[in-house]
Formats: C-alpha cells, structure tokens, sequence
C-alpha cells in the first residue's frame, strides 16, 4: 500500500507545522498555486507505521550479510552516525563565519591530513558528492593541467575494459574521447594493447586497481612509466582502496590524482544509493587546480581556502564542500580506527576475500581466475553451470536472497560470462563465512536436483521476480489517485 | 581491532585452509617495492568514550546562533519522526536497491519521493534525486542542450543563485557550453521580460528561471517561460520546494509550463549541516524521459501478478550505456531522500503550506521593522517569498561581527558575489523565528547601527 493510500482529506498533524493564520496575499495572484499538490494526510503514527514496515523489506548491512562486489559494504559504526548528529554539526548554516565552525572545520582539516597519508597525494580535496563526481573533478584537473601547459592535442582518456562505467561516462563528460584497451587472460591490463593505445593524444589514463577483477595489477608501475613518457597522467579509481589500505599508496604507484569513496572504505553509509563522498587527491603539480573549497590552517585558525588563493582551480562542483555530514562520519571513522586499525582493514578484507574463496572453490565453483590470488573481491563464474543446467548468475544470487543473504553483485565485470563479483568485508566474522559457503553448496545441489526451482527464485521475499521489461515499457513513474 | 572480529583462532584455521602462512602472505602478488611503511600522520585509534569526548568539545566550539541567513539553505522545524524512522539500519545501511526483491522499502519510497515531486513541481515525472540544487542545475543545462540538438548555449539571469552559477559553468564548460548572464533589473531585482528582446535574434537551448531568485524576489515566470517557448529555447525552473507549497508550480508557468524543474530539496527535512549531504531535485515533462539523468524507479508486477517497484530506463545510465550514458551519475542522494519524504508524508499538503506561508509572513514582518529603522531600506521592489535584500547605513561586514557577539547570524554580505550593490544583507526569517527572536534581532541591530 502506498502512503497516498493511507491518505483521509483533512488529516493533519498539528504539532509539527506552525500554528498560524499567515496567509500569502502580498503575493501576486497569477504568482500562487492554484490546486494542491498531491501530498499524503496522514496521522504522524500512519507515517511512522508506514515508513517503518517499509524499512523492514529492504536488505541492510545491518540485517543481512551483503557481500556486494565493488560496493564494500563493511559495518557503519553507531558512533559515527550519532557523532556526526550532535545539534551544533547539524545547525551550523554553510554560510556562517569561519570564526563560528572552527571545531567542525578543524575536524575537516585533519580528515585532510589523515587522507593525504593514507593515499601518499600532495593534497585533499573534499568537496566530491560521490565516487562518479569524483572521477569528473580528477579528470577536470587532468584537462585544466595540459591546457594549462598549452597543450591542446591531448583528446584521449584511456580506460581498461573492465572499469566500472562510470569511468568512460566520465571522461565524454569531461569532452574527452575514450580509448578501450583489453585485459589479459590472467586479468591484468594488456600491456601491448596499452602501448598501442598511449600517444601524443593521450591524455591519460584511467585505473582500478586492485582492478575490478579482483586481482592487483602487478605491472602498475611500468604502466606508470609508459604513460608518464607519452605525456599523459595517471587517475587511480579508489573503488577499491579498502583491498590496499595501509599496504600501498597510490602515490607510491605513480599516480598523479585519485578519488577515494568513503562510503566503501571509510565507513560512511550507502543509504539506499546515497549520499556518497569522494574526496580527491592530487600530486604535487596538479595542486593549483583543485576543486575548492579547502580547508587551510594557520596560526591556529582554520579558513576556507577559495577561488581568490586557488586562480587556477577547475572551481566547485557543489555549493558548499559536498556532503559535510558524510565527511564528518568518515572522520570520526578514522579516529576509531587509528592508524593500527588503518593497517589492519586491507589485511581482514584480504583474508576474508581469500578464505571464502578458498571454500567456493573446494565447494564446487568456478573461479574466474583461479591463479590469482583474491584482493578484498573475486569472481565465481557459473558459465558452465549455465550452459549445463540453463541456471543463471542472476538466478543464483535470488536464491541467495531466500537464504538470508544478498547478492553478490552480478554481470559486473561484464567481460566475465556469468559472473558473480563477490566481496566479503574485513567486518564480517568467520562464522558468517562459513554459513554462506553452506548456503552456496545448498544452492549448488539444488541447480542439480531442482533447477527450476532456482530459475524461478525469490521464493521467500516479499515478492516474486519483478518484471523489468514491463516498467521500462509501460512507464509508471507516479502515482495518480485515478490510476487505481 | 576496532570492528573486525576475528580471533587468534580464527585467524589461523582461516590461512591454514588458503594454505597461507600469515596474512602478509597474501599480499604477495603486490610488488615489495610498493608496500608503505606506518601510516606516520594517522593518529593512534581512540575508544568510542574519548572521540564522544573530542567530538562534543569541537561541537561546543561551534556553538549555537541565531540564523538569519538563507541564501539557498533553510532553517526548517524538522519533525523528530523523521531522522528517527530514516537512521534505521534498514534504510541506512542498505545500498542501491539492485536486488529489488530484496530492496522494495527503499524502492516504494523512492517511488512515492517522485510522486510527490512530481506534483510538487507540477511536471510529469521526476528523477530519484541528484547530488544537489546547484549540480542538478547543471544536469539540466546539459539535459536542454542533448535534448535541442542545434544550440549550445544558456541563458542564465544574475539572479540565479551565484554559487550556482559557478558550478553549472564549472561542468557545463568541459562540453563547450556557453552560459550567457542575463542583467537583472536594479529596482525591481527581477528579471524583466523585456530585456529578453536583446536574446530574441540568438538561439539559445534553454533559459533558466529561478522562484524566488537569490535575491528572494519573485520572477514574472508567466512571461518569461513563454519567451522561452517563443524562441524555440526549454524553460528551467529553478525552485524552492517549500515555497511550491504556496507558489504556482513550474508545471504551470506561461501557456504551456517549465520543461524542466530542478532545486535545492534541502528544506524538505534536511539540516543545514555546514552544507551537505543536501539533495537535488529534477523533474520533467513526458516528452524529455529519455533525457533525464539518475536513478528513476518504476512501477510494475511481479511474477504473481503483485504490484512492485524496480530501477527502470536503465539504458540510459553508465553502468549500461558506459560512454554513451547521459550522465556519469551513478548515486542519488537515497538517505536523504529518505528524510525528505517522511517529512513531506508528515506534513501533508496543509503543514506545508503553513510552514511556508508562516516564513514568508516572518521575512515580511522582519523587513517592515526593518525598514523602520534610521537608513535601513528594502534594495529592490519586487514581491518576496521568505528572503530578502536590506541595504545599511554601516559597513556591513562590521555590522556583522557586531550582531554575531549577539550570537545572531544576522544575513549573508552581498558584496562578494555582487560588488556593485553597497552595504546590503540578504536576510531570511522561517517559521522557526517567533516574533520576540524577531525583535530582538531589529534591537541588537539598532544597537550595532548607532555603535
């Protein structure tokens, strides 16, 4: 039932809108509306009922195991929601003084700090509302540093096959055109297709790593070098950091500017798809053009640094500095963790990654590459189960869903057939390992025994396969009071 | 180890089956010459008791004031309900609904959030949310000029709002579209249909039209959305989703409404938070589905015929479409969309009304006695929804700094985004400002005048 639903004309809740007679007749007429919009009235005890029973048929961190490749879904700590949401953080207007958001822009500040160490850049730039606005203000600075430079020819982002999307979506955005290079058999990058690809177009190139695959890419540094002498700069796409966290930094690695997501390795989070946070790093000589504003720090005050002290900054993507309250919940992260937590995120990812795939493996699954050793993810590819049986990864991880546990994530990368991406973070237990491993065999019997059983999974949810091509067809994007 | 739970046995029972000696083994694929050393400028982890500790102290170094500064975020009453029901764990650690049978919660929410902003906005359909008003903005920039196919080019009024402004212009300019200003009217702070003549030979993709503009007046949206039409350009509205409640949605602006209608949705339940995470809001008629950026949720059934809800028109996003997809935008703004609609299900059509008609009468009520004070003056005649521009017989910087010792934010100086327009203060009283906060506010301000 929708809210609309629950909706009786004249019910209100009177305590929490002003008790007023004001009405808007300064206003001119043809200025007012006329009819009202379509808003719920409801009791505040319906809205709550409602809402909440909402919020029961999602799957959450909080709920269920969700071992989403590529998305990190580790733990969100209490602490850092409820810090974050003390009343002075949440009233303090974007506009107000410095002078009046010194302990919140101190927080900022050493977020900065932190961030810097952590990725080995020569600045932070917090401002980016998510991982895709981050990836568009990295490339934004690659544009501005060759313009700067008087160089107009360089047209070209070059980006590996297996990169999330927003990577190639990105760089055309950004007025770039994209160059695709291939990756090899045992998922690294390519390299002759690399050296074929990089020219005096060559803007740069745009890298996971470890890749999306799964695997870290062992040849990053010649990869380095080669597009380093053709001219062009080196992003790194900090989808995956938490695989590497305290063990490498991408600045070590060569590279001239990344993003980090927060909401994967820091903690903050997802929110149903949002809000993200994806502050940027850049190497010494793309400094002049970072996104502003920055948090500065001098005599023990802490200030904006803006257009006036950056001329050359690519400007600001959000209206203030992205999603402080995000940032905040990444801090106070970091302070948990220290710096001995800090090492240990990468090493708990890792052993959770390899431990699992170790038992998928001896449990009868196909590893995608099987040679490699995991990152903080790896790909089962049920190709062959497919062509044996007709059973899909898509069926499979609905079948996970009546189990108790969401899905890894699936057809990503898209160059592995079947593919089930799957990313067990450094805050899941052993136990909850093992568990899953059991569902997975379960699953795997019942492919054999039961396949239609599977193909036609979810059993247990709320409700059955959604049909996709109907709500792209028939677009029912709102509800209308006539509509039902 | 902060959040990771595994002990000695563990540990070892998990290598021994990878048959790994110790975790550092498993890292062996990374070359040596790589791997870090201490994280030297990390500092050592604290207990949850000793960040509560730090993180109150830096909160009261903030303190608390009295806000009179809008300027495109706004003090609203948030009703406890709604961060109550939104930091469940369910909705606030659950991802990108991609597994809809397992995500309806978030999906139905998100569907009833387009409803309702579909009809808030009067425009057909709306987005699930983007990053925020000024980067929604932008979308849509780029939105009228995929969709117009000749033009390049912006027509955008001065009293957009000037952060905006340097935002679309920072995304919009990697694609090699041009925005050009429009002046406004000094007296009126409006935008004056007749000075579109100049504009009329040009071609242009788009026109954008903000209510209340920056200034907080309001536009002669009327006339200036059918200009647009009249010159073969899309009308965007830029909106306030609080004054909707009592201003004539986009929908219905001119003969035949706004194309596009995008805004701040901040006001909708989210705190002022120094500025984020806020949400954006975007919504459209029919005909311009296909060129819609983000997240849109639809409605259909599922294999037992039962209504549900999906993603849908995903061939249009990168995940799907990679370079050719019509926005690198893979996120929507979902908690804070989440807040949003609690809070507008909670207030219904009439508390929303109230809230707004309560702000405007309070900014009204504000600038009379303003104006009664000694060389005071209201800067521009236009009609007002709940902001406004005052003009000084004092620096206003340092009027500032007087009436912040007062622990009052009393307005936003004007004089960095607009250098020619004096010692003014744009100044904002929502229904949270009674009318003793009201007086004393005009005291405090007569105090620092004659200072």
């Amino acid at each position: 039932m929708l809210i609309f639903e629950h909706s009786r004309p004249g019910r209100r809740n009177h305590s929490q809108s002003p008790a007023t007679s004001a009405v808007a007749d300064k206003i001119p007429q043809n200025l007012l509306r006329k009819t009202q919009p379509l808003l719920p009235e409801v009791s505040e005890m319906d809205t709550v009922r409602h809402y909440t029973r909402l919020s029961q048929m999602n799957f959450s961190i909080d709920t269920e195991f969700y071992p989403l490749g590529s998305c990190t879904m580790k733990y969100n700590p209490r602490a850092c929601n409820s810090l974050a949401m003390l009343p002075q953080y949440l009233a303090r207007h974007p506009l107000a003084p410095e002078d009046t958001g010194q302990g919140y822009l101190a927080c900022m500040y050493d977020l900065q700090e932190i961030l810097k160490d952590v990725t080995g850049m020569a600045g932070v730039s917090l401002t980016p509302m998510a991982g895709a606005q981050g990836e568009l203000i990295g490339v934004m600075m690659i544009r501005a540093y060759h313009e700067s430079r008087g160089d107009k020819s360089r047209t070209e982002i070059i980006v590996p096959d297996a990169a999330h999307g927003t990577n190639p979506a990105t760089a055309v955005m950004c007025g770039f055109k994209v160059v695709e290079i291939a990756t090899d058999k045992e998922g690294n990058v390519d390299m002759a297709a690399l050296k074929a690809a990089v020219g005096p177009k060559t803007a740069g190139l745009m890298l996971t790593n470890p890749s999306t695959l799964g695997v870290f890419e062992k040849n990053v540094s010649e990869m380095s070098r080669i597009v380093h002498q053709a001219g062009g700069l080196l992003y790194y796409d900090g989808a995956n950091l938490n695989a590497v966290l305290g063990k490498v930094k991408p600045g070590d690695m060569g590279f001239d500017v990344i993003h980090i997501n927060l909401h994967k390795t820091f903690s903050t989070p997802h929110g149903g798809g949002g809000p993200g946070s994806a502050p940027v790093g850049v190497a010494e000589r793309l400094l002049p053009f970072m996104p502003v504003p920055i948090v500065g720090h001098e005599d023990g005050r802490y200030y904006w640094v803006t257009e006036k002290e950056k001329p050359q900054s690519i400007g600001r993507l959000s209206a203030h500095m992205g999603n402080a309250g995000v940032l905040l919940r990444a801090y106070i992260y970091v302070r948990l963790l220290g710096r001995d937590g800090m090492h240990r995120v990468a090493e708990f990812a890792t052993l959770n990654a390899n431990y699992l795939m170790t038992a998928l493996r001896e449990a009868g699954f196909e590893l995608a590459y099987p040679s490699r050793r995991a990152s903080h993810e790896f790909i089962v590819s049920l190709k062959n189960i497919k062509e044996k049986t007709g059973v899909t990864a898509m069926n499979l991880a609905k079948r996970l869903l009546d189990k108790g546990y969401h899905a890894p994530t699936t057809y990503f990368p898209t160059l592995v057939p079947e593919c089930l991406l799957i990313e067990p973070a450094e805050t899941e237990s052993k136990e909850t390992l093992d568990a899953f491993v059991v569902a997975m065999k379960e699953i795997l019997t019942e492919i054999e025994e039961q396949p239609d059983m599977v193909k036609d999974a979810p059993h247990t949810m709320p409700l059955r396969k959604l049909d996709d091509v109907k709500a792209a067809r028939e677009l029912d994007l709102a509800w209308k009071p006539h509509s039902e | 180890m902060p959040f990771i739970p595994h002990t000695k046995e563990d540990v070892a029972e998990m290598l021994s089956r990878i048959g790994a000696e110790n975790i550092e083994t498993l890292f062996d694929e990374i070359p040596s010459d790589l791997k870090c050393g201490r994280l030297e400028k990390v500092p050592p982890g604290l207990s949850e008791m000793e960040i509560t500790r730090l993180m109150m102290k830096r909160a009261e170094m903030d303190g608390v004031y009295q806000n009179f500064i809008g300027a495109g975020a706004y003090e609203h009453h948030i009703p406890a309900a709604v961060w109550q029901i939104t930091t469940r764990g369910e909705f606030y650690s659950s991802y990108t609904p991609y597994q809809a049978e397992a995500s309806q919660g978030t999906l139905q929410l998100l569907y009833e959030y387009q409803t309702m902003m579909a009809s808030l906005t009067g425009m057909d359909i709306s987005n699930a949310s983007m990053y925020d008003g000024a980067s929604a903005l932008a979308e849509a920039a780029l939105m009228a000029v995929r969709s117009h196919k000749t033009s390049r080019r912006i027509l955008i009024p001065e009293t957009v709002h000037p952060i905006y402004r340097r935002v679309v212009r920072a995304i919009v300019s990697n694609q090699d579209i041009d925005l050009v200003e429009l002046p406004y009217c000094k007296e009126s702070g409006q935008i004056l249909p007749e000075s579109l003549d100049d504009f009329a030979k040009e071609e242009f993709a788009a026109l954008v039209i903000p209510q209340p503009n920056f200034f907080g007046v309001l536009e002669q949206v009327d006339a200036l959305t059918d200009w647009a039409h009249a010159n073969n350009a899309l009308a965007i509205g830029v909106v306030n989703p609080i004054a909707l409640a009592i201003l004539t949605p986009p929908g219905e602006w001119g003969n035949k409404g706004a194309d596009i209608a995008v805004g701040e949705g901040q006001p909708l339940g989210i705190p002022l938070s120094s500025g984020g995470p806020y949400f954006g809001f975007m919504a459209c008629k029919k005909s311009l589905v296909r060129q819609i950026p983000g997240r849109i949720i639809g409605r259909t059934n599922d294999m037992d015929n039962k209504t549900g809800f999906v993603l849908t028109l995903q061939a249009r996003e990168q995940h799907i479409r990679r370079s050719k997809a019509t926005s690198n935008i893979c996120t929507n703004q979902g908690l804070m969309v989440t807040a949003a609609t609690i809070f507008m299900a909670l207030l219904g059509p009439e508390g929303l009304r109230r809230v707004a008609a309560h702000a405007h009468a309070n900014t009204l009520d504000l600038v009379e006695q303003l104006e009664a004070l000694n060389g005071v003056k209201r800067v521009f005649s236009g009609p007002i929804f709940h902001e406004a521009v005052i003009s000084l017989p004092a620096p206003a910087q340092a009027v500032l700094q007087t009436m912040k010792q007062q622990k009052i934010l009393a307005g936003l100086d004007l004089q960095e985004h607009y250098p020619s327009i004096g010692n003014t203060l744009l100044v904002c009283a929502t229904e949270t400002k009674t009318s003793e906060d009201i007086q004393n506010y005009i005291q405090q301000l007569k105090k620092a005048l004659n200072a």
